[in-house]
């Protein structure tokens, strides 16, 4: 059992947690993530690791919540014990020899993206931020992503915070304008990741993405978070929380990851609108 | 008394029945039928069938006490050999076994003594009636790790234990018993008969920490530095195999280990479970050994229709007989002499269907067995809507990657002293599929039984 020590709504569906688990605390690496089961009979989900505390014994974890088994992860107040609670999984980012970097995050994958600014902060690396959000209520990590980025650029889909539009116009300025970064980052949902890729491609910087595919056991056991690089024209599998969760953009198969991920939406869509009505009706027990 | 050629039935679940439930198919022998079935053994001298059981189970001495209706002393009798009797009696392949050398078999030409199901009963009947408390040994302080909640590791851990020694399992997963809660399902052998073996770990004091991947939460090295004195790996042969053929990575295209984690581990049968399963109307599985029957079995009983694809005939199926005369029964379609080259999916990546060429047996390989070819402009397509591949696994390299000087084979398997399970480096032992690749339960453990005697001999003559 894994202790809930603090709870945060960072905003209407995005929810900070810090949860004890020491043994994850002491490993803890930017980019790794955790896999965890909030209740009992619950599925098993992955969650980045957002932050860690060697000291406290804590891991923070940044979900949004999307459909049943987050509902279910939210239902839990501070306090409460999660469940189970394994990793760090899957290989830390490659932070290795990069002095200028830009992150770029999309969503909850802000999330995602904010250690990894931070690490490269910390390692003295210059840090351009991105992140973009559909609109102003749904940004969250703001002060975060100054501390840790030496430029931060904001944007909304509808205009209301930052500047207007997606994550792409203004990389794409920054990179006709003659910026050279050592790598981009991109985090966030696989669309996004996709159309950075392409961004980037004619300024020939490598594109590292962090790849969120369907996972069960995050131990390489089951198969099921696999996906193709495609390398001279050649096919290669990949299993994502071994091998990754990173991997260089320019050779993930975007279309079938996207695919992929649609694999359970029916259920999927079933089993959150069960969960809202069992929550409606004053929860199950 | 005259020689009853046959086996006694198995009392099982009708097929019509069973495939529309994930309850135990096989419903074990009665006091009658055991012992009636115990009566065929002719308690022979030489005793041939104790070498054909890789643990070396006193069988005529256990049978001998069941014919006389003394069953506790008959589970005496096996425990001394094995420490998880209601799952071998279940699950070994017991006609390539000790019932294949049995003199009924190999002298008389008949069936030899149900060996495998009267063990099951015994261990059945013992299960349900044993009243004596468990009580934890007096400690010798000694602490012990051991890697993986399998049979193998259960087994090494169990036996530690009663010695004295203070055992700590390790497991990835959040449910302890490795491929008998995460791979064999349901109605082969039942989730609570590994649960009450592993109840009884514990109550012998055993602890068992889940949700710790070795390699990544812990190293080995750090087990050493937290006082373990010796390691034992049981981490089993997880990774599974694709074939590196197209259309892999389309919708419905499973490794066996995913869709029968999913039916086992997670219970995605049951109506509210949390954890979804894809219902198709036609599945492939491509295979043909204990995984393929587990896996065309669990997708017959979600009500699909299902083809297995293998590349050799009936004869070379590596699956238990009793499995492949049950996947028969149930209306399971066989398509033998077939080897798949391509999954094909529609414009949305779901897969509809797989296109396979047909075999030949060729001549033999080093191995002894017929070599399957391709024969020429021998293409085809079966339309299907999920493909679940079932190749085998092998051993995964987290514990290898992260373990200075421990030596691999090429494949992964980590390489041992064949006498006492010794690794390559001091104090770690492993053995079970991790050593020898995916193999059988009575294998792994046996492997874990040799490891805890030179594990407890190396720790105790250190003193
Ligand atoms: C390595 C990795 C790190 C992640 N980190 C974060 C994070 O820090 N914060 C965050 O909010 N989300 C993160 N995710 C996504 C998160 O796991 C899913 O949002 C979550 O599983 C949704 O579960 P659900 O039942 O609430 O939603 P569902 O209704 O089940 O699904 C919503 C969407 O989530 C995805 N999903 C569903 N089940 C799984 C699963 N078992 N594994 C992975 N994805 C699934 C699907 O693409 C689906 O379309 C990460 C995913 C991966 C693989
Ligand atoms: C579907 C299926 C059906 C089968 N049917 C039969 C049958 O009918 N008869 C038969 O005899 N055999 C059968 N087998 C084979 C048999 O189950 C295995 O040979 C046996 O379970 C091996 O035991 P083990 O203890 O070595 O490993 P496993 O049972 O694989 O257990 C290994 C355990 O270690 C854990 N682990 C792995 N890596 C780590 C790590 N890094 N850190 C912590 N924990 C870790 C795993 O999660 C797992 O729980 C079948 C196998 C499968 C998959
Ligand atoms: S353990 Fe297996 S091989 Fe040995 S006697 Fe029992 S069923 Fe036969
Ligand atoms: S070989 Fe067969 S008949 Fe002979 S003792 Fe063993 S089980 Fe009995
Ligand atoms: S999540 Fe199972 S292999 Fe990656």
């Amino acid at each position: 059992m894994y202790k809930i020590l603090n709870k945060k709504v960072l905003n209407n569906t995005v929810i900070e947690m810090e949860v004890f688990a020491p043994l994850v605390a002491e490993k803890a690496k930017p980019g790794q993530f955790i896999i965890l089961r909030s209740h009992e009979d619950s599925e098993r989900i992955p969650l980045t690791i957002a932050g860690y505390d060697i000291d406290k014994g804590t891991i923070k974890i940044i979900f949004q919540i999307v459909g049943a088994s987050t509902l279910r992860l939210n239902e839990l107040k501070e306090g409460d014990n999660i469940h189970d609670f394994v990793g760090p999984l899957g290989l830390p980012t490659h932070t290795e020899g990069i002095k200028k970097v830009c992150v770029v995050g999309g969503g909850v994958g802000c999330a995602i993206a904010l250690p990894i600014a931070e690490e490269f902060h910390t390692l003295g690396a210059n840090v351009t931020s991105i992140v973009g959000f559909r609109n102003k209520e749904l940004v969250i990590l703001e002060d975060e992503f100054k501390n840790a980025s030496d430029t931060l650029i904001m944007m909304t889909d509808d205009g209301s915070y930052g500047e207007k539009g997606n994550v792409t116009i203004p990389l794409k300025n920054l990179l006709e304008s003659g910026v050279k970064y050592d790598m981009v980052i991109a985090i966030g949902p696989l669309v996004m990741m996709k159309y950075v890729v392409e961004t980037v491609r004619p300024f020939n910087i490598p594109v590292t993405v962090s790849m969120n595919p369907i996972m069960i056991d995050g131990t390489g056991m089951c198969g099921c978070c696999r996906l193709s690089l495609i390398k001279e024209n050649k096919r290669e599998m990949k299993f994502a929380c071994v091998d990754g969760p990173d991997f260089n953009g320019y050779e993930v198969d975007f279309d079938e990851a996207i695919q992929r991920s649609k694999q359970y939406s029916d259920f999927e869509r079933k089993a959150y609108d069960k969960e809202c009505n069992l929550l409606a009706k004053g929860g199950k027990n | 008394m005259a020689l009853i050629p046959k086996k006694h039935e198995m009392p099982i679940q009708g097929p019509l029945e069973r495939t529309t439930n994930f309850c135990e198919v096989a419903l074990g022998y009665t006091k009658e039928i055991a012992v009636a079935e115990a009566e065929r053994c002719l308690n022979c001298k030489n005793r041939p069938c104790i070498e054909g059981c890789p643990v070396h189970i006193a069988i005529p001495d256990f049978i001998q006490e069941v014919k006389k209706g003394n069953f506790n002393e008959a589970y005496a009798i096996i425990s001394k050999s094995s420490s998880l009797p209601a799952v071998c009696g279940r699950v070994c392949p017991q006609e390539k076994q000790c019932e294949a050398m049995c003199t009924l078999h190999t002298k008389l030409k008949v069936d030899g003594v149900g060996i495998g199901r009267i063990e099951r009963f015994v261990a059945d009947y013992h299960n349900e009636n044993s009243t004596n408390s468990i009580v934890p040994p007096k400690s010798n302080s000694h602490k012990v790790a051991i890697i993986g909640s399998g049979p193998s590791g259960l087994t090494c851990a169990g036996d530690l234990q009663k010695q004295g020694f203070s055992v700590t399992i390790f497991e990835a997963l959040h449910t302890p018993g490795g491929v008998l809660v995460y791979g064999i399902p349901e109605f082969r052998l039942p989730k609570s008969i590994v649960k009450k073996e592993i109840d009884n770990l514990k109550a012998l004091g055993v602890e068992i920490k889940t949700n710790v991947v070795i390699g990544k939460t812990l190293t080995i090295d750090e087990l050493f530095n937290m006082g373990y004195e010796a390691i034992y790996i049981a981490s089993g042969a997880g990774l599974p195999k694709f074939m590196d053929i197209p259309g892999e990575g389309l919708k419905g295209v499973f490794s066996a280990n995913e869709f029968l984690t999913r039916i086992n581990l997670m219970k995605a049968y049951e109506d509210n479970s949390y954890t979804p399963i894809i219902k198709s109307k036609k599945v492939a599985v491509v295979g043909g050994g204990n995984v393929a029957m587990d896996a065309a079995r669990s997708a017959k009983r979600l009500g699909s229709d299902v083809t297995i694809i293998y590349r050799r005939t009936f004869d070379e199926l590596p699956a238990r007989h009793e499995e492949i005369e049950h996947a028969l029964e149930e209306g399971i379609k066989f398509n033998f002499l077939t080897n798949p080259i391509e999954i094909i999916g529609d414009e949305n990546g779901n897969c509809i269907g797989i296109k396979c060429v047909k075999m030949e047996l060729g001549s033999p390989d080093e191995s002894g067995r017929k070599r399957p070819v391709v024969i020429e402009n021998s293409e085809f397509t079966i339309d299907t809507d999920a493909v679940i591949m079932s190749l085998g696994t092998s051993p995964n390299p987290l514990i290898k990657n992260t373990t200075e000087g421990l030596s691999t084979t090429k494949w992964g398997g980590i390489m041992i002293d064949e006498d006492t399970g010794l690794s390559s480096r001091e104090n770690v032992y492993a053995g079970g599929d991790a050593v020898t690749g995916a193999a059988t339960v009575i294998l792994a453990m046996g492997a874990g039984k040799k490891a805890s005697q030179a594990i407890s001999k190396k720790l105790l003559n250190k003193e």
